[in-house]
């Protein structure tokens, strides 16, 4: 295996990016691109359903610091073949539960559904990914593009300059 | 140098948001001069390892009478409070 640190750029899959996706619940934003990953190669057929079940005891919604919140479902890395990311922007929220309480409902429109495998060859884009969520422009700006290419590119101004 | 301080990082994997909440501690105490090891575990495990902890991080609901100060956070995540986090983190390992 390839050792060199992961880039979230590297692992967000193009045919599990789901912009304008229109969805009447998290479960069909987490079916939706776990079937993409599963297409392509990345999960086992387990992981969809071991997302959802997590989801379910261990939520992962988040409530930002601008008006757009977020969520980033993920599961036990036995469902996982390789690291892949999927993405989704909604026009329309749709409701997680809130990680720290469980009790507290969240509207969604930004969910990075992540397919992980070991924790340490992933701390580069797991940050990545924070960096995301704590900036609300990015964060709307990433809501609002249209294409992949813009995604791509306001991805590309979070991501640290290669060293 | 005195022993490091032990931090047990807790979420519900393992995986994601202890990876990044562990590595977020450990290098702004490193800035602090503060000597830390993390261990990163399922919220599940925390009462069987909570015992060699200093002080237990989490992300997610644990059962309480832990018998060591816990922190539940998600600033490491969203930014949101993050410098209180930090400066409570600090005056919990100062101790």
């Amino acid at each position: 295996m390839d050792s060199t640190p992961l880039n979230l750029l590297d692992l967000l899959i193009p045919e599990a990016i789901a912009l304008n996706f229109t969805a009447a619940s998290a479960e069909a934003v987490i079916r939706h691109l776990a079937a993409a990953l599963l297409r392509q190669g990345y999960v086992r057929e387990t992981f969809a359903e071991a997302a959802l079940e997590r989801e379910a005891r261990l939520p992962t919604g988040l409530r930002l610091s601008g008006e757009i919140h977020a969520a980033i479902p993920h599961t036990d890395i036995e469902h996982v073949l390789r690291p892949a990311v999927g993405l989704a922007t909604l026009p329309e929220p749709v409701i997680f539960r809130n990680m720290i309480d469980p009790t507290d409902v969240v509207p969604v429109r930004l969910v990075f559904l992540l397919a992980l495998e070991q924790p340490k060859s992933q701390v580069e884009m797991l940050q990545q990914v924070a960096t995301i969520l704590q900036n609300p422009q990015v964060v709307s700006d990433l809501v609002t593009a249209q294409t992949l290419e813009e995604v791509r590119r306001i991805l590309a101004q979070v991501m640290p300059a290669q060293s | 140098m005195s022993k490091p301080k032990v931090v047990l990082v807790a979420c519900g994997t393992a995986i994601a948001t202890s990876t990044v909440v562990a590595h977020a501690i450990e290098e702004e105490m490193k800035k602090r001069g503060i000597n830390i090891t993390t261990r990163q575990c399922k919220a599940t495990e925390v009462p069987s390892l909570a015992a060699d902890a200093d002080l237990i991080v989490t992300t997610t609901p644990l059962p309480s009478n832990l018998g060591k100060p816990v922190i539940q956070t998600l600033a490491f995540l969203t930014g949101i409070g993050k410098e209180e986090v930090l400066k409570q983190i600090e005056e919990i390992l100062k101790q």
